[in-house]
C-alpha cells in the first residue's frame, strides 16, 4: 500500500471554535463512493437552545488505536502513515465493538450493509498528494490539512495539541486540534 | 384569471419540488469524466470557483478548484450540492402551455412563441407597450443582464422592466452612489488580512457567505477585533470580540451615536475630511443629539458596547466595515447604508490596503447584473436612463433613434402593484419567483393573478410560474457560456459544462427568438455569448461600471479583472479610490445627514413582537433550486419560529409547538424553536418556502422612499401558541446507530447577554 504521494509532512488540524456549522465537511464527505452518501465526519450543535455553537468530529487517527485493538476481527488497522483505515469489508463481522470503544465516537455501524465504516483520511485523496475532501472544502478553517510550519504560521495565537487527557488515560493522536496558544494537551473529563 | 391551472397538489406531483439525491455509489461516469469544466457555482455573490464533473453530457459531480483565488477550493453546503440542480427529475424540458383544470400540457417552441409574442402585440396595442412588463434576476450572467434590458427597451420597448436586485442590494447602490459615485464594493477582501477591526452590519456571514469567513478569520488572526452588528447570535456573532444585538429597524441610530462619538473624542482624519470629502458638517449636526443614552434607548444595545465600538472604531489604524441586507431590507435602507458609509469617512478609511468598505452582494451576479441595464432607471455601464448624454450614447451602440428608447419604469414592487390596479396587463418573468420573495405574498398572488396574459422562462415551475400562461424551458447557470461579476467586483468566466437537457433552450436563445418575432432581429445578431459581452464592454465604455478592457481571454488568463477597466491594457482595479478621486460632481465623497426615524411599521398593543427574516446555510433565496436538492432540504426542513424562552415563557409556549404568527396582512403556522440566541423583543424566521409555509406572507410592502427595497427586515406580529405540536422534522434516512456525542469543546462557548426591549 506504499504510496510517495503521500505527504508525511502534512498533518490535519481541527479548530472547533471556527466551526459555523454548515455541514459542508459532511455532504462533501458522502460525495465519496466509497461511503456511499453516508458523511464520515460529524458536526453537531453542543446545545442549540443556549447557543449557535457546532461541534466537529472526525476520526482523530490514534497512535494506538483502540477500535483496532477492540476488533476481534482484525478488520481494522494502522498503515506505516499512521492513518487508520476503516473496517476491511471482507472481515467486519458489524460487531460494534469500536463503535463502544473509540474514546472520540467515531466508527458509525451502518444498518443497512451491516459494517462499521468511519474516516479513512480519503485515502484515495491523501495517497495521491491531494488534501482530504473535508479540509479542502470547510470554508472557516475549522477543519485544515497542511505542515506544522504552516498552521504556525496562519494561526498565531493557537497551538495544535494531539494529547487528549480522558481520566486516568492519555490519547496521543495523529490528528490535530488547536487550543489557545501553550496549551498541551486537552483534559476531557 | 390566471390562477394555478389545476391543484397545488396535482401540480406538484408532476413539477416538483422533489429532492433530488444522489445514489449512494455516485452518479455513473463521475470517476471517469468526459470533462472537468472549471467554472463558478451558480448561487451566492461569492461566486466560489468550483470545477464540474460531465459525462454525457450530464453533471455528475463536482471536485473543488483549489487555483481560484478568492475561495481556493472551499465551499459552503449550497456549493457541495449545487450540481444536483442539474440532471434533476423536476426540470422543464419543453415550454408547456397552461390548460384551465388539468395543469401544464406541452407544446412545440414555435406555437409557444407565436402565441407569446401574439399575447404581447394583443396587449401593447390594446393598452400601450408600457403595459407589458418585465422582471428579471441577477442570478443570470451579466450577458443575459445585458440581453434582457436591451430586449426589453428595444424588441418590447415597455418602459416597465426591473429586477430582483430591487429586494436585495439596491439600497446600497443608492448609498454608495450618492457618497460616491460608483455602486461597487470598495476594496477585494484581501484586504481583511490586516485590517484592525472589522465590523460586520447586518449580515449572517456564516449562513449566507460560508466561504468569507476564511478572510474574516484571517484577519482576526491577525489580531483584528471583529464586531458583529444582528437582532441574533449568529456563528460569526458566536465568534466575534463585540456582538452589537440591534433592535430590527435602528440601525442608522446606532451608526449615527457612532459618529456622534467620533466626533466627541475627535477620532477623525481632518486631512481626508477637509481635502476629500463633502457634507460632514451636515452629517454631524443630523446626529448631534444621538448620546450613548439615547443610543441605548433606541437601539436596545447597552451603552457601554455602544461606547466600545465607537472606541475601536475610532482609534484603529485600519479597518474593514462589510453589510448585507441586515441593513438594506429596510424603509430606511439607504439611509442605513449612508450612516454607515459616514463612519468609514469621518475616520478616512478607505483607498488604502486593509482599509476597506462595501456590501456583501447577495445574489450570484448580484454585482454584475446591477450594471448592465435591466434595472428600470438604468442603462449600460451603470448609466441612468433619464440623462440625455446617456441615452444618446446607448442609443448609439443599440442603433435605435433615442425617441425610441423608453425612460424610467416602475420598480419591481411597483410593478405588482400596478398589476394588482389593473395597470399592467401582461408580464415576462425570468429568473425571478416573486410569489416566495416578494412582501405580503398574498397580495402578490392576487395581482398575478390579475394577468391577462403571463410567460414564464424558468428551468423548473417556481412557484411565480404556475400562474404563468406559458413557460419556456429555459437553461441553468452551467448551460450557457459568459461572465458575472462577484461580490468583490472582479468579472469571472462562467463555461457552459453541458448543453440544455431535452427541448429546453438556452436563456438567451429564447430572448433571441422573441426579439426577432417581435421585429426587432437586426438589434440582436448575436450568435454566441461572447459577441454579446463585446457589445457589453462598448456599451459600458465611459459609463460608471467601465468594462470596455475586459476580455474573455483576459479574465480567463487572470483568474478574473476587477471593474473599472477602461482600457485593453489596464489591469482592472481590485481596489478603488487609491487616487481619492471619487466618481461625483465634485470629486469629493459626500457624507449624507442621517437623521433617525422609526421604521415603517413599529410594535404596538395589538402587535406587541418585531418579525425579521433572514436565510439559513443550506437554502438559497426563494428556493426554486435548493428546495429541490434533497440534504440540503434534510439540513433545515421546514421554517422554524426563532423565539428567546423569556418571550416564549410569556406566552406560554414550548419547544417545537406551533405558533400561529400574525401581522396586519396575514396569519401563518410555525414550530417554535426557543434559543436564547435572538433578542427577546423579536422572532425570526427564514423566508425560503412557499405558500402557507411562506414568512412573506407576513411581511409587509412598505418600501424605501429612494432605492423602493422592501421593509423585510421589520415586521409587528402578535404571537398565539395553538397547543399543537409539530412531527418531529425528517428522521436521519441513513439509520446509523452509535457514535457518542462526546465532542470535546476546548473553548465553550462564553453567554452573551441581549438587550431587552427598548423602553
Amino acid at each position: 500500500m506504499i504510496n510517495t504521494l503521500f505527504k508525511q509532512n502534512e498533518e490535519f488540524f481541527m479548530d472547533p471554535q471556527r466551526c459555523i456549522g454548515c455541514h459542508a465537511c459532511e455532504m462533501a464527505c458522502a460525495e465519496c463512493e466509497t461511503n456511499g452518501q453516508t458523511p464520515m465526519i460529524h458536526v453537531d450543535y453542543v446545545d442549540r437552545a443556549e447557543t449557535v455553537q457546532t461541534s466537529v468530529q472526525v476520526c482523530m487517527h490514534c497512535v494506538d488505536p483502540t477500535c483496532a485493538k477492540v476488533c476481534p476481527a482484525d478488520a481494522i488497522t494502522k498503515d506505516e502513515f499512521g492513518v487508520v483505515h476503516t473496517a476491511k469489508t471482507d472481515r467486519c463481522i458489524a460487531c460494534a465493538n469500536c463503535v463502544l470503544a473509540c474514546p472520540f465516537g467515531v466508527p458509525k455501524r451502518i444498518e443497512t450493509t451491516q459494517i462499521m465504516m468511519k474516516c479513512n483520511l480519503c485515502y484515495d485523496r491523501t495517497s495521491a498528494g491531494k488534501r482530504p475532501m473535508c479540509t479542502t472544502v470547510c470554508p472557516s478553517g475549522a477543519l485544515f490539512y497542511g505542515t506544522r510550519e504552516k498552521m504556525r504560521e496562519l494561526r498565531p495565537n493557537s497551538t495544535p495539541v494531539n494529547h487528549f487527557q480522558f481520566g486516568g488515560k492519555t490519547v496521543k493522536t495523529k490528528v490535530n486540534i488547536m487550543m489557545p496558544a501553550g496549551s498541551t494537551k486537552l483534559v476531557v473529563d | 384569471m390566471a390562477t394555478i391551472p389545476a391543484s397545488l397538489e396535482q401540480l406538484i406531483a408532476e413539477f416538483g419540488p422533489h429532492k433530488n439525491y444522489p445514489p449512494p455509489e455516485g452518479f455513473p461516469g463521475r470517476n471517469e469524466p468526459d470533462e472537468v469544466v472549471s467554472t463558478h457555482c451558480c448561487f451566492c455573490g461569492m461566486q466560489c470557483g468550483i470545477k464540474l464533473l460531465v459525462k454525457d453530457n450530464r453533471v455528475v459531480g463536482f471536485e473543488p478548484w483549489e487555483e481560484f483565488p478568492y475561495n481556493q477550493g472551499r465551499l459552503c453546503p449550497k456549493g457541495v450540492q449545487r450540481y444536483l440542480q442539474n440532471n434533476h427529475p423536476d426540470r422543464l424540458l419543453h415550454p408547456i402551455e397552461r390548460v384551465e383544470g388539468a395543469g401544464f400540457r406541452p407544446v412545440e417552441w414555435d406555437a409557444a412563441m407565436s402565441r407569446t409574442v401574439s399575447e404581447i402585440q394583443r396587449i401593447q396595442a390594446q393598452y400601450g407597450p408600457d403595459a407589458f412588463a418585465m422582471l428579471s434576476g441577477v442570478s443570470l450572467t451579466n450577458e443575459k443582464s445585458y440581453l434582457a434590458g436591451k430586449f426589453a427597451r428595444v424588441a418590447l420597448k415597455t418602459r416597465n422592466l426591473d429586477y430582483n436586485g430591487r429586494l436585495c442590494m439596491v439600497s446600497a447602490g443608492a448609498g454608495n452612489k450618492k457618497a460616491f459615485g460608483i455602486d461597487r464594493t470598495s476594496n477585494n477582501y484581501s484586504d481583511l488580512a490586516h485590517a484592525e477591526v472589522v465590523m460586520v452590519c447586518g449580515s449572517n456571514v456564516s449562513e449566507t457567505f460560508p466561504t468569507l469567513i476564511h478572510w474574516i478569520w484571517q484577519a482576526r488572526d491577525n489580531g483584528a477585533k471583529l464586531i458583529v452588528v444582528d437582532p441574533r447570535l449568529t456563528p460569526v456573532a458566536r465568534t466575534a470580540d463585540l456582538h452589537l444585538p440591534v433592535m430590527p429597524g435602528r440601525d442608522s441610530a446606532l451608526y449615527g451615536a457612532i459618529l456622534h462619538q467620533l466626533v466627541k473624542h475627535d477620532w477623525l482624519d481632518h486631512d481626508f475630511l477637509e481635502h476629500h470629502t463633502s457634507g460632514f458638517e451636515e452629517a454631524i449636526e443630523a446626529v448631534k443629539d444621538y448620546d450613548l443614552d439615547w443610543a441605548e434607548r433606541t437601539t436596545g444595545i447597552p451603552k457601554q458596547k455602544i461606547m466600545l465600538a465607537a472606541e475601536w472604531w475610532g482609534k484603529a489604524a485600519t479597518s474593514f466595515l462589510m453589510h448585507a441586507r441586515g441593513i438594506e431590507h429596510h424603509t430606511k435602507g439607504v439611509e442605513n447604508v449612508s450612516s454607515c458609509i459616514n463612519l468609514v469617512l469621518a475616520t478616512g478609511r478607505i483607498g488604502r490596503p486593509y482599509c476597506g468598505y462595501g456590501t456583501i452582494t447577495g445574489q450570484g451576479n448580484g454585482q454584475g447584473g446591477r450594471e448592465h441595464g435591466h434595472k428600470c432607471d438604468q442603462l449600460p455601464g451603470n448609466r441612468d436612463i433619464e440623462n440625455p448624454e446617456h441615452r444618446k450614447y446607448i442609443s448609439e451602440v443599440w442603433g435605435i433613434d433615442e425617441k425610441d428608447l423608453p425612460g424610467k419604469g416602475l420598480t419591481a414592487y411597483e410593478i405588482i402593484q400596478a398589476i394588482h390596479r389593473g395597470e399592467i396587463k401582461g408580464l415576462l418573468s425570468i429568473c425571478f419567483n416573486p410569489l416566495v420573495s416578494l412582501p405580503n405574498s398574498n397580495y402578490v398572488r392576487e395581482a398575478l393573478e390579475k394577468l391577462e396574459f403571463y410567460v414564464a422562462i424558468d428551468f423548473f415551475l417556481s412557484e411565480t410560474a404556475r400562474h404563468a400562461d406559458i413557460v419556456l424551458a429555459g437553461s441553468l447557470q452551467e448551460e450557457e457560456e459568459g461572465t458575472v461579476t462577484t461580490a468583490e467586483g472582479r468579472v469571472v468566466r462562467i463555461r457552459r459544462a453541458v448543453t440544455p437537457p431535452g427541448e429546453a433552450w438556452a436563456d438567451t436563445d429564447i430572448l433571441l427568438d422573441l426579439a426577432r418575432r417581435l421585429g426587432a432581429g437586426r438589434h440582436f445578431d448575436f450568435t454566441d455569448s461572447e459577441q454579446i459581452f463585446d457589445e457589453l464592454r462598448v456599451a459600458s465604455k465611459g459609463g460608471a461600471a467601465d468594462y470596455f478592457g475586459i476580455t474573455y481571454e483576459k479574465i480567463e488568463k487572470n483568474m478574473g479583472v476587477f471593474w473599472p477597466c477602461p482600457s485593453l491594457d489596464h489591469p482592472g482595479t481590485p481596489r478603488l479610490w487609491e487616487d481619492k478621486k471619487f466618481r461625483t460632481s465634485d470629486g469629493r465623497a459626500h457624507f449624507v445627514p442621517v437623521p433617525y426615524r422609526e421604521p415603517g411599521e413599529i410594535t404596538d398593543a395589538e402587535f406587541p413582537v418585531i418579525l425579521t427574516t433572514g436565510r439559513v446555510v443550506s437554502q438559497y433565496l426563494s428556493g426554486t433550486q435548493t428546495r429541490r436538492i434533497g440534504k440540503l432540504v434534510d439540513q433545515y426542513p421546514e421554517p422554524l419560529l426563532e423565539i428567546h424562552p423569556v418571550l416564549a415563557a410569556k406566552y406560554g409556549i414550548t419547544n417545537r409547538e406551533i405558533v400561529r404568527v400574525v401581522s396586519r396582512r396575514a396569519v401563518a403556522e410555525f414550530p417554535a424553536q426557543i434559543v436564547a440566541t435572538i433578542r427577546e423583543d423579536t422572532v425570526f424566521v427564514p423566508y425560503h418556502w412557499a405558500g402557507a409555509q411562506s414568512i412573506n406572507q407576513l411581511t409587509s410592502g412598505y418600501l424605501d422612499p429612494v432605492s423602493k427595497i422592501p421593509e423585510f427586515k421589520v415586521s409587528a406580529v402578535r404571537l398565539e401558541p395553538t397547543g399543537r405540536k409539530a412531527p418531529p422534522p425528517g428522521l436521519d434516512p441513513l439509520q446509523v446507530t452509535g457514535g457518542s456525542p462526546a465532542h470535546p469543546s476546548p473553548q465553550p462557548p462564553q453567554p452573551h447577554a441581549f438587550g431587552g426591549p427598548a423602553k
